[in-house]
């Protein structure tokens, strides 16, 4: 039997995470960082993992106020959590278009030491010139770019990784020398996107590389996670559809002279826990409530329709008004980028509406996302189990819906009820993140970049 | 009552510190080392540390040490295993984004619950350019220095670009955040422009202390335009005095490297020991001697109106025990430091007030 990663993903500036409920902790403070990562490391998980935005929300000109808004600085907060966990990988989101190679390298590479080989990246491009205006390079990276420059930024990264061997602090006293090579670090890249050479600072880190993570659903961000990555972040809620992503990223494998088990295939997930199936349901609908409301579902609207609607009750029908095209209302907020054809999306969302009774709230209800899991624990177990060992997944990204205690149920009910069933592991038999994915040190991905070039 | 800092870097100061007997070469990559330097620091109750950084690759030998992390990163790793030592790690300005490291030294507060200070320094080396491939080197001194202070000019807007009570979680409203309380920096300068705010919000110290090294005007008007402290280089009391009446408004630390034993003698064969497995010369006075003659040194500097001093220990774990187990004692004895932390902020430990955001009641 296969067996199944977890991961547990900081809750924070997204629609879902609830803030009103009484449990709800700080989003920003390092203790409820401490709690959740103490939380997964407990329950054996293989890494912790954190989301990166750049700018701001905005809607309509302002910026967003409904959602949970702040975030700590990425490579910051999983150094000091480095601290308080010993086996947990820290995995973070850093997107290629508005860093360097050599300053990120450099960060991973630390991160790395700091943490005893724990780190990992996930790698994202991020898309807009809205986010761009916080940044020197200032700019929009155009669409058809931004995975050149990612593939490339990841490249020359990994030169820089590789830039020292393994060997090459000597360390020795009598002799007086430190280094075995003086020229330790050195490296040389050019390409469309970097011109760069030099000695990079840091010391091969005990994973030689960071783990690669990599987020993108498009034909071209598979491609690149098939030819680079060791895991390919996604968003997949049905089993028909992640039996049909997984076929199709594992597909890819064999062009990069890869295989199957080399690019783990680890969607987002949520949850709700109840002590029986019927007691979760209700919950879960108490929780969707919770993340949608009245305000949340007007601004929804808003987004699609691309026009103000607050004059609209949302606890009344659906607007009697036509959606406008042209600029986007919403900005920095990924969700936009679901609805390419307003129009078509609002008259489907009206025949919902009127097929189901729907008032405004009970439709965005309806149709922005909703729970992966929902159910007693055994129920839950038995689920995720069956997405894993049916190759709908290699295992999940969970993310609570309440920060910092919303992993604490599921680490206490639901991860015992797997490792009965031998699908989880009960202690960690490794020390790196590497270890506890089951991949290689990286000698595997050196090859297979060396065949995409 | 003087200011007590150490400055840490790799096995110490002095080149050929990695060969001293207690020293730990191998281990200068590993949390263990800096975590052990930190807790030390904190024990002799220091008012912080600064952790040296660069991008550049150090002299192409075999023997000294090379390879350095992230300073940022190490401070952040070892903060949560300390109470109330500050950590003052370095930062690049000329090759990096102002953004990305108002939000790093604005985590490493939170982190440590309000301990972060950040140190600004200039890259003007043509070899760190070249890693970033971006721009055309060399620039001119005052370039990079006037690009400098904008870079601080940012991360200290964005450090008020939420004011402290932005967070309101109003659930009858649904409102996370007030809005009115989240400022646009719109930041345009001659280097870049940023346009704000912040995505972390306001750090625990409001404004982490920002200190900068300086020894040439160029620098010195960068750390008035810019920085709470200033390390100096004096080599006398007459310059130590000149330099801290020059920028008074400033807290004004001296940076003295040191090699301390128990007996000046001791202290003098040591010395002579490292410099004989490697030349060393030094921008700060290289003191040589007892911790009780130290102590008179730095109280006469004191005398001439130095805030406190930054000491650069040659070795490293050597003369950091020195100072936490033997100067400390003899500048308590003399009345002239701390017996106990009086704050748990770093801006507390340094007599700096909590400022409000530049921000507060601007749109409104
Ligand atoms: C599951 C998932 C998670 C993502 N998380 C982030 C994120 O945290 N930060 C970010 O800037 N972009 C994130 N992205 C955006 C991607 O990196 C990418 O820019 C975007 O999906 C567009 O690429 P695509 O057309 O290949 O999907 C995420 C994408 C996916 C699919």
């Amino acid at each position: 039997m296969k067996q199944i990663h977890l991961a547990a993903h900081f809750p924070g500036v997204n629609n879902t995470t609830v803030w009103s409920d009484p449990r709800a902790g700080s989003h920003i403070e390092f203790s409820s960082f401490v709690h959740l990562a103490r939380t997964a490391e407990r329950a054996k998980f293989d890494f912790f993992f954190l989301a990166e935005g750049l700018r701001l929300r905005e809607h309509a000109g302002r910026i967003y106020d409904l959602d949970v808004v702040g975030r700590p600085d990425t490579f910051t907060v999983l150094a000091a959590l480095a601290a308080v966990t010993g086996r947990l990988g820290l995995t973070g989101t850093i997107n290629s278009t508005f860093n360097e190679p050599y300053e990120v390298a450099r960060q991973f590479a630390s991160l790395d030491h700091l943490s005893e080989g724990r780190a990992g990246w996930n790698v994202v491009t991020s898309w807009d010139a809205f986010t761009g205006e916080n940044f020197r390079r200032g700019g929009y990276l155009p669409e058809d770019q931004r995975y050149q420059r990612a593939k490339l930024f990841l490249q020359a990264a990994s030169e820089l990784f590789d830039s020292w061997d393994g060997g090459a602090v000597v360390a020795d006293k009598p002799s007086g020398t430190f280094l075995r090579d003086a020229r330790a670090g050195a490296f040389e890249h050019h390409d469309a996107q970097f011109d760069i050479a030099g000695r990079f600072t840091v010391p091969r880190s005990p994973q030689g590389r960071p783990v690669i993570l990599q987020a993108g659903d498009s034909e071209e961000g598979r491609e690149f996670a098939a030819a680079t990555a060791d895991a390919i972040f996604t968003r997949h809620g049905t089993l028909d559809a992640g039996r049909k992503f997984y076929a199709d990223v594992k597909r890819r494998l064999p062009a990069y002279g890869r295989e199957p088990h080399q690019l783990l295939v680890l969607p987002a997930a949520t949850f709700v826990l109840g002590d029986t199936d019927a007691e979760a349901e209700e919950l879960a609908g108490i929780v969707r409530y919770q993340q949608v409301s009245g305000q949340t579902a007007i601004k929804f609207l808003e987004q699609v329709w691309n026009r103000d609607l607050s004059g609209f009750d949302p606890e009344g029908p659906l607007p009697d008004v036509e959606p406008v095209t042209g600029t986007q209302l919403a900005k920095g907020r990924a969700q936009t980028r679901m609805y390419r054809d307003p129009v078509e999306t609002v008259r489907q969302w009206r025949e919902l509406a009127e097929a189901k009774n729907l008032s405004i709230r009970d439709l965005v209800v309806e149709v922005s996302g909703r729970q992966t899991f929902v159910g007693s624990p055994s129920s839950v177990a038995e689920a995720i189990n069956t997405y894993v060992q049916e190759d709908a997944s290699d295992g999940f990204i969970l993310v609570p819906h309440i920060t910092p205690g919303g992993l604490d149920e599921f680490a206490d009910k639901v991860v015992p009820l797997l490792q009965d069933r031998g699908v989880f592991r009960t202690e960690y038999s490794g020390t790196t993140l590497r270890d506890h994915l089951g991949i290689d040190r990286s000698a595997d991905v050196a090859a297979a970049e060396r065949k995409a070039r | 009552m003087v200011h007590l800092a150490v400055a840490l870097d790799g096995a110490g100061w002095h080149p050929a510190a990695w060969r001293e007997p207690d020293a730990r070469p191998d281990e200068l990559f590993h949390p263990r080392y800096w975590g052990d330097l930190a807790t030390e620091a904190e024990r002799g109750l220091l008012d912080f540390v600064t952790i040296e950084d660069s991008f550049g690759p150090g002299p192409d030998r075999t023997d000294r040490v090379r390879g350095r992390l992230d300073a940022v990163l190490i401070a952040s790793r070892v903060a949560p295993l300390t109470r109330h030592l500050g950590f003052v790690p370095t930062a690049i300005a000329t090759h990096t984004e102002p953004f990305h490291l108002s939000k790093a030294i604005a985590t490493l507060d939170y982190v440590s619950q309000g301990r972060a200070g950040v140190r600004v320094r200039i890259a003007s080396d043509p070899a760190d350019a070249r890693h970033f491939g971006r721009r055309e080197f060399p620039v001119p001194l005052p370039d990079l220095a006037e690009e400098a202070g904008d870079w601080v000019e940012v991360v200290r807007r964005l450090w008020d670009s939420w004011e402290d009570d932005a967070e309101i979680r109003d659930a009858a409203t649904g409102r996370f955040v007030d809005r009115d309380k989240l400022h646009y920096i719109d930041f345009t300068g001659r280097f870049f422009g940023v346009k704000g705010p912040s995505i972390t919000p306001r750090p625990p110290q409001g404004q982490p202390p920002v200190a900068v090294l300086s020894h040439v005007p160029e620098i010195h008007r960068l750390a008035a335009r810019a920085a709470d402290l200033v390390f100096l280089t004096p080599h006398d009391t007459g310059q130590a005095g000149a330099l801290a009446r020059e920028l008074g408004d400033l807290l004004v630390f001296a940076d003295v490297e040191v090699v301390l034993d128990e007996t000046e003698q001791a202290a003098r064969d040591r010395r002579a020991r490292l410099d004989d497995l490697a030349e060393h010369s030094s921008d700060a006075l290289v003191f040589t001697g007892t911790p009780a003659q130290l102590a008179d040194h730095l109280l006469a500097w004191r005398d001439a109106g130095l805030s406190g001093f930054r000491l650069r220990p040659a070795a490293l774990p050597h003369d950091l025990t020195a100072i936490t187990r033997a100067l400390v004692p003899e500048l308590q004895q003399r009345g002239a430091f701390r017996r106990e932390y009086e704050s748990t902020t770093l801006r507390g430990l340094l007599g700096l007030d909590r400022p409000v955001s530049r921000y507060a009641g601007a749109t409104r």
